[in-house]
C-alpha cells in the first residue's frame, strides 16, 4: 500500500485530474471563478469542507456568498476551475425569498424536504410525513405543524426551511444569513442544532455578516468578489484580513482585545 | 320551483352543455391553481387570444376546431418566444403585440366577405352547440390535464413556494415551468370550444382566484375552486336557458359574480377572525 502511494507521487499521471488539496472533502472548490454572463462575481475560490465541520462564510453584501452557494447547488456553473459537491445540498435560504402568501403549512414546507429524495411521480406518504413532523419537534416547532407558513414569525419560517433540510437528510448543509432577524432564544436553538447537525458527520456551510459569531466555528471562508481569506478563525479573523473582506470600513471596538466588527450591514 | 329547475335538463342539448360544464369546471378550478400561484393569468390570457387564427383558419378549412387551436397555440406560443427575446422591448409588451397581431389576423380572416360568418361562435364559444364527440376530447383531455396535476403536485407545490431552492431539492423550475405551460394550453383548448376565446380565461382564473379567498390551504382551495367554477357554470346554464342570453357569456358572468362573493365573504372572514383571534398575524 505505501509502495503504491510512493510511486504515484514519483511517476505522476497527466490523464488523471489534479487531486483536490484536501481528498475526503465534503465540499471544495478548486481554483473556482464564477460570473453571471460577462460580469465576474467571485474568483479565485479554492476550499474544502470536511464531513463534521462547520464554516462561516464571511463577506459584505454583494460579495458573492449566495453565488457561491448556488454553485454548490449545481445552479450555477463555474467559468472555470472544479466544484466538488453532493449531488443534492441541504439549502436554508433567506425566509424572504420563499412566498409567503402560499397557502401552506409549516408541515407542507417540511415535507418538501422529502422531494428530493422521491422520483417526481411519487408523493410524499404517511413515512415522510412521519419525519416532517420529527424535523419539526427538533427545531422545537413541534405546537406549529398546522399554522400556515406565511403567518409565523421571521424566526419560526426559518426553523421550518432548518426542518425541511433535516427532511432532505443532505450531508452538506447550507445556510444564507439563518441568524439575520433571529430573536435570542430562536439563536440559540439553531446555533444548538446546527453543532449537533456537524456532530453527526454533516458539513455545514453558513453565510453570515457576524464576525463574533464566526469565532466559534471550525473554519471561516472570507470572501469579497474574490477568496481573501480560508482557515480556522484565528488565522482568518484578522484586521488586515477583515479590511479586505469589509473594504477597510472596519470598527474596532476600544478595549475589547480583538473585537473587530464589521459595519452593520443590515436594518433589520 | 323543481320543474323549473329540471325544465332545461329535458333538452339533449343542455344535457350535453352540462356535461362540457362539468368538465370545464373539474380541469379549470384545479388548474387556474396553480395559474393563480404561478401569477400566469395574464399569459393564459394572451395564449387563449392568440390562437384565434387557428380557430378562424380550421372553420373554413373544415377542420374540427380543437386541430386549428392547436396548431394557433404552437404559433402564438413561438411567436412570443421569438418576440421576449428583443430585450428593447421587455416580455410584457411583446406579449401584447403578438397577441394584438395575432387577435387582429383571426379577426381579419374571420369578417372577410366570403367567409361564414362564425367569428361569434369563435370569439364567444358555443356552450350549446358541442358534441358528442366535443365532449369525448374534452374529457380525455380533462382527465390528462388532472392526472398530470396529481403527478406533479409536489413539484409544482415546491417550485411555486420556493424557486429558488427548488433544483438542490431536486425540481428543475424550468422543467416545472414547461410542464404547467403544456397544461394550461390543454385546458385552453379543452375550454375555448365552449366559452371561446375571448371568455376562456374566465373559467380559468376567476374560480381559483375566489376560492384563494375563502381557503387556507392548498387541497381545500383545489376543491373549493372546482365546486365554484361547477356552480358558475350550472348557474350561467339556467341564465341563459330562463334568460335566453347566450351561455358562454352567462357563464362568465357567473364566474365573476362568484369571486365578487367570494371576496366579499373572504374579507368579512378574515376580519371576524382577527377580532377573535383566531387569525395570528405575528413579526
Amino acid at each position: 500500500m505505501l509502495d503504491r502511494i510512493a510511486v504515484s507521487e514519483d511517476v505522476p499521471m497527466p490523464e488523471a485530474p489534479r487531486p483536490l488539496a484536501a481528498p475526503g472533502a465534503a465540499v471544495a472548490c478548486e481554483g473556482v471563478v464564477l460570473a453571471y454572463g460577462a460580469r465576474t462575481v467571485l474568483r479565485d475560490l479554492s476550499f474544502a469542507v470536511r464531513p463534521g465541520e462547520r464554516a462561516a462564510v464571511l463577506g459584505p453584501n454583494g460579495g458573492g456568498k449566495t453565488t457561491l452557494f448556488r454553485a454548490l447547488t449545481g445552479e450555477l456553473q463555474p467559468v472555470a476551475g472544479r466544484v466538488v459537491a453532493p449531488a443534492r445540498c441541504g439549502v436554508v435560504p433567506q425566509t424572504e425569498r420563499s412566498r409567503l402568501d402560499f397557502p401552506v403549512s409549516a408541515l407542507d414546507v417540511a415535507l418538501m424536504g422529502a422531494v428530493s429524495r422521491l422520483p417526481w411521480w411519487r408523493r410524499p406518504g404517511r413515512a415522510e410525513r412521519a419525519r416532517a413532523r420529527a424535523a419539526l419537534e427538533r427545531v422545537g416547532l413541534g405546537a406549529q405543524v398546522e399554522e400556515t407558513f406565511g403567518d409565523l414569525s421571521g424566526g419560526q419560517r426559518q426553523r421550518v426551511l432548518l426542518a425541511r433540510a433535516l427532511v432532505q437528510d443532505a450531508g452538506v448543509l447550507l445556510l444564507d444569513e439563518p441568524f439575520s432577524g433571529l430573536d435570542t432564544r430562536s439563536a440559540e436553538l439553531v446555533m444548538g442544532l446546527l453543532d449537533d447537525l456537524a456532530d453527526e458527520g454533516r458539513a455545514i456551510l453558513v453565510a453570515t455578516h457576524d464576525v463574533d459569531q464566526a469565532r466559534a466555528w471550525d473554519l471561516v471562508l472570507c470572501v469579497n468578489g474574490v477568496q481573501v481569506a480560508f482557515g480556522p478563525p484565528e488565522r482568518t479573523l484578522t484586521l488586515p484580513t477583515l479590511e479586505r473582506t469589509y473594504g477597510g470600513a472596519i470598527v474596532e471596538l476600544p478595549g475589547s482585545g480583538h473585537g473587530v466588527l464589521p459595519p452593520h450591514h443590515h436594518d433589520h | 320551483m323543481l320543474q323549473a329547475l329540471l325544465d332545461p335538463w329535458k333538452e339533449p342539448l343542455n344535457v350535453r352543455a352540462l356535461v362540457e360544464v362539468l368538465l370545464l369546471g373539474a380541469t379549470g378550478g384545479a388548474l387556474g391553481c396553480w395559474i393563480v400561484f404561478y401569477r400566469l393569468a395574464y399569459s393564459a390570457e394572451s395564449l387563449a387570444h392568440a390562437l384565434l387564427p387557428g380557430l378562424v383558419i380550421a372553420a373554413l378549412a373544415g377542420f374540427p376546431l380543437i386541430i386549428g387551436g392547436a396548431a394557433g397555440l404552437v404559433v402564438a406560443a413561438v411567436a412570443v418566444a421569438l418576440a421576449g427575446r428583443t430585450p428593447a422591448i421587455g416580455h410584457d409588451t411583446a406579449v401584447a403585440v403578438v397577441v394584438t397581431g395575432l387577435l387582429g389576423l383571426g379577426a381579419l380572416l374571420a369578417l372577410a366577405p366570403e367567409t361564414p360568418a362564425r367569428l361569434q361562435e369563435l370569439l364567444f364559444g358555443d356552450v350549446l352547440g358541442v358534441t358528442d364527440a366535443d365532449l369525448a376530447l374534452a374529457a380525455a383531455l380533462g382527465a390528462v390535464v388532472l392526472g398530470a396535476l396529481v403527478l406533479l403536485h409536489p413539484s409544482l407545490l415546491l417550485v411555486g413556494f420556493d424557486r429558488s431552492s427548488a433544483p438542490a431539492l431536486g425540481r428543475a423550475p424550468a422543467v416545472v415551468d414547461v410542464a404547467l405551460g403544456v397544461l394550461v394550453a390543454l385546458a385552453i383548448l379543452v375550454a375555448v370550444q365552449g366559452l371561446g376565446n375571448l371568455l376562456v380565461v374566465a373559467v380559468l382564473v376567476a374560480p381559483a382566484a375566489a376560492a384563494r379567498r375563502v381557503t387556507r390551504r392548498v387541497p381545500t382551495m383545489m376543491a373549493a375552486a372546482v365546486a365554484i367554477a361547477v356552480a358558475s357554470g350550472i348557474a350561467g346554464l339556467y341564465a341563459s336557458f330562463y334568460l335566453d342570453t347566450a351561455g358562454g357569456a352567462s357563464i362568465a358572468g357567473a364566474l365573476v359574480l362568484a369571486y365578487g362573493a367570494a371576496h366579499a365573504v373572504g374579507g368579512t372572514v378574515r376580519r371576524a377572525a382577527q377580532r377573535s383571534g383566531t387569525f395570528r398575524r405575528r413579526s
